[in-house]
């Protein structure tokens, strides 16, 4: 065991675990965080994703000592001053989930797609985020959810 | 208790404490913490709806929303026949201490069957109110007018037609706001529950047919919803399973010692062959299953062939039973006769549930009760499987649904809830039992593989005079719904049940009017019925989309044989003939072939499109393909259109139609989603899906190994077109039929026949392998 600091959405945390422990644990059962969800443990479907300086990583297989001090956002931390990014709300828009279970990883890969790619095309999308598992099978409506979110940030700017 | 939940404490059965969920809606919970539990009296019409005196509604119905918004379109029905606003009322579901059993989810039912009580106590209500509001003015009901939760007084009893505006309203908030009813109810069962008052027509309906956002959704999006997987309390404990390492070995000895090390270890818990072990914290849970020196005997004879020679095993079966065969016309008289005789064989294999989240329950033993927070889509099974699992009367189990991932029929039997009760019985501490991938992709339960011989006749103008269609299912030992002595902790405890489930092999769901036509069907057992990972259990549908593919596949290759256009030569087969069923199922099969062409814009040929083209030099072909189902009273129709890469093999469906016939639509837009979404579903089950195994375990046990549908599979358009093809639209009374499955049904054969009109090349056993595509 080991005392590890971690800063997720902006405040500080002092966990102590032995420090192979995957990030995921650590967020969901000591830090009360359920955005990021067990989906596999074997980085191979997304549902676990948080963002860790701006890109989307699978917190089910990253060691929580490797994470310590770094700044981590999990979908709790998307929102901004009570505002829904505009990625959240174009999730609502478009009513993408049906159970729901896997958007977080949805969300947040997307988040760090558009960062990237501001304008995707509908290959892009596609491409960039392939490794991120729908079993209810919502990919056509987070494809248009994607361009409505990069619209949107793009009349933001 | 971890949760947003607040029970206050009153004296009432039902009203209660209001607490904000995730969706920032109210949530009423009745005063039964601390238990025993006894079921809500579907007779009462308090157990159905409370409204507060701030005149807001909340309804309370015995099912559960997989995610497909049952919830939102239940305030929309019920909000219409109370006549209260829909954003003033809120949904309370699939909890078995303070919503009345009607059975959870199952077989698209939730507004198809169970919509319909819910609309009649709805309606009572109102009427009951009417009846204080009524009272309360000193006039008859027919004075009174209602809209929005508020009554006023229109015609006044001594002539004037004026409306007094200040005290001639009252809300029903006024009337009744934190009390009873106490209206008792008629009805034999949940599903005939009724009071006296009648229900609206369609016409007089505000809230169907629009589109309020699902009120689930935003949680989903942002965080705040505490789903099954959530759940802890205080002094939980995790627990993980450790699974036989081949199906059917019996365990020799566990060697406690070699867990002993790992820091919060509590405890290995065992009993037959199913062993779990117990830890304070999750991933010492983890690495405690991993580390744990179990010693197995392998079963003397392989339980079951290997994945590679299943088609070949089930064929060459022996029955465990066999269906009824069913006959029209005489079959043998029309195939001596026919000009062409067309034959083919259809394979479908084991296809798994897989959710994206793996089974999890937790279960709390506190107070001498036992209760689970489950996603499990049967709610009331799990409540009597578990109390009979355990030994504990059934008003001291209580089963808590919340939300959870999807896997569409994997619920109905769910494993993990009895395994969390059953530990945190042994232990007296609240469990959380989460399965891993391996496990869940592994041991989930499967859809049923089938094995299809399909023989047709033509005349000499290309009729269909006579049709043969044969199924062999694997569906032995089909599971029941939660049934204690069937989910898999009981089977590996050496539960076995005296009376095993005969399976069954399904029948098409189709119209076609054929008038020499035999069906024959049989159900096969691989050799080990029990404690195997090849149970199977209702996948979507559960068994449409096998059959409809061997179906619809072979009515594309007798089109070909034809020569006949695909959708011409369907609308020949159901136009064949006027005579009809109650529901119109051939008249709105018509019509949905019809529209999904229109939308299309199908250029009428026969498939494939030419033996030229997929001989030119090109590397993309193209072909578009339909097949349609329907399931109880939903029609569906399907066009799809594929490109089909000759050098990769890879198949991309472009671009996708659905014509959809539900009867009335309570929320379009909802609908839409669903229907794309199950529409790809289907895509997945064809192009991806399949349980490998060799003779003794499941080798696709994670998403490398067991592939599914992913983003880069997504079609550039989906249309889905709303198809009213009832002969009399308007009727007052047009019914809401279910729309959850029908959609997964045709699919399969879409994608084959447009692969076929692209290639020439016939595919006949799913999922459509790439490696097959490739061009001679
Ligand atoms: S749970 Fe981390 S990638 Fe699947
Ligand atoms: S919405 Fe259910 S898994 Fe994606």
């Amino acid at each position: 065991m080991a005392a590890i600091t971690l800063r997720v959405n902006g405040e500080a945390h002092t966990v102590d675990v032995e420090p192979s422990t995957p990030l995921l644990y650590v967020l969901r059962n000591d830090l009360d965080l359920s955005g990021p969800r067990f989906g596999c443990g074997l980085g191979q479907c997304g549902a676990c994703t948080v963002l860790i300086k701006g890109e989307a990583v699978r917190s089910c297989i990253r060691p929580v000592s490797q994470v310590a001090g770094q700044e981590i956002t999990t979908l709790e931390g998307l929102a901004q001053n009570g505002k829904l990014h505009p990625l959240q709300q174009a999730w609502i828009d478009e009513q993408v989930p049906q159970c729901g279970f896997c958007q977080n990883g949805q969300i947040l890969t997307a988040k760090a797609l558009l960062d990237k790619t501001p304008n995707p095309t509908d290959a892009q999308i596609r491409a960039g985020m392939n490794g991120t598992l729908c079993r209810c099978m919502t990919y056509y409506r987070i494809n248009a959810a994607i361009k409505r979110a990069a619209s949107t940030m793009k009349g933001a700017l | 208790m971890n949760t947003r939940r607040n029970f206050i404490k009153n004296t009432g059965i039902l009203v209660v404490g209001i607490a904000a969920t995730g969706g920032g809606l109210p949530e009423l919970f009745a005063q039964v913490a601390t238990g025993p539990y006894p079921d809500p009296d579907f007779l009462q019409l308090d157990s159905w709806i409370v409204i507060r005196a701030d005149n807001t509604a909340t309804f309370f119905v015995g099912k559960t929303d997989l995610g497909q918004g049952t919830g939102t379109a239940f305030r929309q029905i019920m909000s219409d026949e109370l006549d209260i606003a829909y954003d003033k009322t809120s949904c309370v579901m699939g909890s078995t201490h303070n919503t009345v059993d009607q059975g959870g989810s199952g077989g698209s039912d939730a507004l198809q069957t169970d919509g319909y009580p819910m609309r009649r106590v709805a309606a009572e209500a109102r009427r009951v109110l009417l009846e204080m509001g009524a009272t309360h003015f000193g006039v008859p009901v027919s004075a009174l007018a209602v809209s929005d939760g508020v009554i006023s007084v229109v015609g006044s009893t001594a002539g004037s037609r004026i409306p007094d505006p200040g005290p001639r309203q009252v809300t029903y908030g006024d009337l009744i706001g934190g009390r009873r009813f106490n209206v008792t109810l008629t009805g034999k069962n949940t599903d005939t529950t009724t009071g006296i008052a009648k229900l609206k027509p369609v016409q007089e309906m505000k809230n169907v047919g629009k589109s309020p956002q699902r009120y689930d959704i935003p949680g989903k999006v942002d965080g705040s919803l505490k789903w099954a997987v959530d759940m802890t309390a205080p002094g939980m404990v995790h627990a993980r399973n450790v699974r036989p390492p081949v199906a059917g070995a019996t365990l020799v000895s566990i060697d406690e010692a070699s867990v002993k090390g790992i820091p919060g270890f509590i405890k290995v818990v065992s009993k037959g062959n199913y062993v779990a072990v117990v830890c304070e914290r999750e991933e010492n849970a983890i690495r405690a299953a991993r580390q744990l020196k179990v010693e197995w005997k392998k079963p003397a004879t392989a339980p079951f062939p290997a994945s590679d020679k299943l088609f070949d095993y089930m064929r060459a079966a022996t029955p465990s039973s066999t269906g009824k065969p069913i006959e029209t016309g005489n079959v043998d008289a029309a195939f001596a006769s026919a000009a062409t005789v067309v034959e083919a064989e259809y394979d479908v294999p084991f296809q798994g549930h897989t959710a994206i989240g793996p089974a999890h329950a937790m279960a709390d033993p506190s107070n001498g009760q036992m209760t689970i927070y489950t996603n499990d889509m049967k709610s009331y099974g799990m409540r009597n499987g578990v109390a009979q699992f355990l030994g504990m009367p059934r008003d001291q189990v209580r089963v808590i649904w919340m939300d959870g991932p999807q896997g569409y029929g994997r619920t109905a039997a769910d494993d993990a809830g009895f395994e969390a009760a059953y530990i945190a019985k042994e232990i007296g501490r609240p469990v959380r039992v989460q399965w891993s991938r391996q496990e869940e992709t592994a041991w989930d339960t499967k859809g049923p593989a089938y094995a299809f011989k399909m023989r047709g006749g033509l005349d000499a103008h290309g009729n269909v005079v006579a049709l043969h269609y044969d199924a062999c299912a694997a569906d032995h030992n089909h599971l029941g719904y939660n049934e204690h002595e069937t989910v898999l902790i009981s089977q590996l405890m050496g539960t076995r049940k005296n009376l095993i489930s005969q399976g069954r092999a399904s029948l098409p769901s189709d119209m076609y009017v054929i008038p020499n036509r035999r069906s024959t069907t049989r159900v096969v057992p691989l050799p080990m019925p029990f404690e195997t990972p090849l149970r199977t259990g209702n996948l979507r549908d559960p068994d449409g989309p096998q059959v409809q593919f061997a179906l619809e596949s072979f009515i594309d290759e007798l089109a070909h044989k034809a020569k006949a256009d695909p959708v011409e030569f369907r609308l020949r087969l159901l136009q064949a003939s006027t005579q009809d069923d109650s529901g119109f199922k051939r008249a709105r099969s018509i019509a949905c072939i019809k529209a999904a062409a229109e939308k299309f814009g199908w250029d009428s040929r026969p498939s494939p499109k030419s033996a030229v083209a997929s001989a030119k030099a090109e590397d993309i072909l193209t072909g578009r393909g339909i097949a349609c189902a329907y399931r109880s009273q939903t029609v569906v129709a399907t066009i799809c259109e594929v490109e089909v890469n000759k050098k990769t093999g890879r198949i991309w469906a472009k671009r996708i139609v659905v014509a959809h016939d539900c009867g009335l639509v309570i929320n379009p837009e909802a609908l839409i989603r669903v229907v794309e979404a199950g529409t790809l579903y289907g895509l997945s089950r064809a192009l991806h899906e399949e349980v490998k195994f060799d003779t003794e375990k499941v080798t696709s046990v994670d998403w490398m190994t067991s592939p599914a549908l992913r983003h880069e599979d997504t079609p550039e358009r989906i249309d889905v077109v709303i198809v009213n093809g009832d002969p009399n639209p308007n009727r007052p009374d047009l019914q809401h039929y279910g729309a959850g499955e029908t959609m997964c049904k045709p699919m399969l054969a879409a994608v084959a026949n447009a692969v076929f009109d692209a290639t020439g090349l016939r595919h006949r056993r799913i999922p459509i392998r790439s490696a097959g595509i490739e061009m001679p």
